[in-house]
């Protein structure tokens, strides 16, 4: 190619990145994808009722490979997209890496919070805490003495969750057995609801009757089997409770979308610094609805509220798995 | 006689074979409303048309090129090396750990020494289906693609378990420290007044990748172990009469594969994410697979075929930045050229082979 060539081709990439947009706010998914019925999807409602609202538009990504995390965050910065939201720790490198180079852009990162740069919005969920609750409901439902826990891949996050449900578990009956597996080792295991629902007839055979799903995709096997087979299952950052009325003893609610939305509302005035959303401000919760309202006893609820209560006041504390890459309530 | 010219046969084929994808990704894009001038334009300048756009098709090229000779080289011996990703895997894990916990004082040793140490992880890898085919006659196809899940799983806990830095939530190792960053091409290449390549990942691994693919010709084309990797791929039987060891051939030609897909990891380890992640290989040895098929097993065909599948994932990811078309859409179009160069070979062969008949007979 010639150097001309080569020359216009680059005007007419940066006329084009300039078109595209000019403080719109940006949105860079995960490799899970947009539409993964869990984290990201969570991020693309929050989007898409922002833009409902307002009128707005924003660019979009869902990342296919690892080197475009970095490349997504500098062509969007430098295109003038302001904020850019980002999903997913995996983002965190990339973005200690970037961030500085555009002082003037911010950057939300939505599963980050240990990150020291200024121009960073990172947003923490305390999903150990809202597993925690899940934990106890699942206890106080569960007639075998025995409760499920699956999670998608085995990361640490993921046993963040898995810990928090064992020691709400535990809270309300020290007996109980808490079954846990993951999905899978790789990516995959994300979206995979057959072995989902494998799992779940596994567990089921061990005696567990209430089963808690934390794996994107993965969870739709799970709650439908448990459906199937008469057992009480408990969804994940969504509420899913709808997915099978009556079947769905709750939803580990992680408001993603909310984050999301709020991000998107603030636009460039957003404000950064670390931001952990725990039960007390609602970023994590139970879901509550007509769907689930006959498998939730009063004391349950009163159970609940109460520890909930007692977590934000500080008179329970919930142990994070991340304090020392281990949990007291369960071995994985 | 040969049915066909040479030049038909490397360049004609490919080429209708592109065609014929393109043609069907723009009908495929026309049915969800989007313009295919526009998307086409948005490819070639987004990974052409710029130092930067070049930066990353050919670091997604480097990529491919390892994959591709390692699959091309079991090619000869008639292996289908299935296992590139997981030796490709194993090959991160060597490099990570040769980065990580040794003091290199310059960048140059480390690479030599990270190149022997993801060879010699990723052989390691290639060398259990090896034996199995060899001595047990357990299909390679089966074994490798196994071993990939296997692989996966052992790099999960490697770094979840031990290798994650405590306390951090990102299942990945620690930086590699600054002595051992490859040079960039920006970093190459740049002057003060015109920076190139800027932010692009492609660094000084592309240029071992060029070198393995000259070391892969004279290999195969100009040493006995290549003659006889070649000639028992031709015919088992033929290569036993002429004294060749089936056991000998089938793994060293499947340790020199391994090996080579393990050579990846310098590319996209230490070169580009200057740390192992859980998903550092992404696919790119299953890629291989295409590239060796469409390159003809041949080191200059495996090197276009990589450039042309770097252009497809940079041009790929400069789509799903400014279009709404969605990524599987993207997936789609990557495949109807893996489709159409790889698998559906003969049907451009055939006609073709029939048209240059005719043409021979009206000459005669």
């Amino acid at each position: 190619m010639t150097l001309m060539k080569s020359l216009m081709g680059a005007t007419a990439a940066v006329a084009l990145t300039a078109g595209a947009a000019l403080a719109d706010p940006a949105l860079i998914f995960d490799l899970g994808g947009k539409f993964d019925k869990s984290f990201n999807e969570a991020a693309h409602n929050g989007a898409s009722r922002w833009a409902e609202e307002t009128g707005g538009s924003y660019n979009e990504i869902e990342i296919q490979s690892e080197a475009q995390r970095e490349q997504a965050l500098r062509r969007f910065a430098e295109s003038g997209s302001n904020p850019i939201i980002t999903m997913g720790f995996g983002m965190a490198d990339p973005l200690s890496a970037v961030a500085a180079d555009y002082p003037d852009t911010k950057f939300v990162a939505v599963d980050v919070n240990w990150l020291d740069i200024p121009n960073i919005r990172q947003i923490g969920f305390a999903e150990h805490e809202g597993s925690y609750l899940v934990g106890m409901m699942a206890a106080m439902a569960s007639e075998s003495g025995t409760v499920g826990f699956i999670g998608g891949m085995d990361i640490p996050l993921i046993r963040h969750f898995g810990c928090g449900y064992a020691q709400g578990a535990k809270a309300v009956n020290p007996d109980i057995n808490v079954v846990a597996n993951m999905t899978g080792t790789t990516p995959a295991a994300w979206n995979d609801p057959v072995k989902g629902s494998e799992l779940t007839k596994a567990q089921i055979s061990q005696g567990a009757d209430v089963i808690y799903a934390a794996a994107g995709g993965t969870g739709v096997g799970v709650l439908q089997t448990a459906a199937d087979e008469g057992i009480l299952s408990i969804g994940v950052d969504s509420n899913q409770n709808h997915l099978h009325p009556g079947k769905v003893l709750t939803s580990m609610l992680k408001r993603v979308d909310v984050a999301v939305y709020d991000a998107m509302s603030a636009g460039e005035d957003l404000e950064t610094g670390v931001f952990q959303m725990g039960l007390a401000e609602d970023g994590v919760g139970v879901a509550m609805d007509d769907n689930n309202a006959p498998l939730v006893s009063d004391e349950m609820k009163g159970a609940v509220d109460k520890a909930r209560q007692d977590i934000i006041d500080g008179n329970v504390s919930v142990v994070s798995y991340y304090e020392n890459d281990s949990c007291p309530a369960l071995q994985f | 006689m040969e049915k066909m010219p040479k030049w038909a046969d490397v360049v004609l084929i490919p080429l209708i074979s592109l065609l014929l994808a393109a043609i069907l990704s723009a009908l495929v894009i026309l049915a969800i409303g989007e313009n295919p001038v526009e998307a086409v334009n948005l490819m070639v300048t987004g990974a052409l048309g710029s130092t930067y756009g070049w930066g990353y098709t050919l670091y997604y090229a480097t990529n491919f090129m390892f994959t591709g000779l390692a699959v091309a080289v079991a090619f000869h011996a008639r292996l289908f090396n299935i296992g590139g990703e997981g030796q490709a895997m194993l090959g991160g894990l060597g490099v990570a750990m040769i980065c990580l916990y040794i003091p290199w004082p310059h960048w140059s040793i480390a690479l030599l020494a990270a190149c022997a140490g993801a060879m010699l992880f990723g052989a390691a890898w290639a060398a259990i289906p090896a034996y199995l085919q060899a001595k047990r006659g357990s299909h390679i196809v089966i074994t490798t693609i196994m071993f990939n899940f296997i692989a996966a799983a052992f790099l999960n806990y490697m770094l979840v378990n031990v290798m994650r830095p405590q306390g951090s939530q990102d299942p990945a190792t620690a930086r590699f420290p600054e002595a051992v960053h490859l040079p960039t091409f920006q970093s190459m290449f740049s002057t003060a007044e015109n920076v190139v390549f800027r932010g692009a990942p492609v660094n000084i691994s592309f240029f071992v990748a060029i070198l393995a693919c000259v070391v892969v010709w004279a290999l195969i084309w100009r040493t006995r172990l290549g003659y006889e990797i070649r000639a028992y791929g031709h015919s088992e039987t033929g290569a036993v009469y002429a004294g060749i060891s089936p056991v000998r051939i089938t793994i060293i030609a499947m340790l020199i594969s391994g090996a080579l897909a393990g050579l990846m990891a310098i590319n996209n380890v230490m070169g580009e994410a200057e740390r192992l992640v859980l998903n550092a290989t992404e696919g790119a040895g299953f890629i291989g697979i295409a590239v060796a098929l469409m390159g003809r097993s041949h080191p200059f065909g495996v090197f276009l075929a990589a450039l042309l599948f770097g252009f497809l994932y940079q041009g790929g990811a400069e789509l799903a930045l400014w279009t709404s078309i969605p990524r599987e859409l993207i997936v789609v179009i990557q495949a109807l050229v893996i489709l159409f160069t790889g698998a559906l070979d003969n049907m451009v062969r055939m006609p073709l082979e029939k048209l240059f008949l005719s043409l021979r007979k009206g000459a005669e």
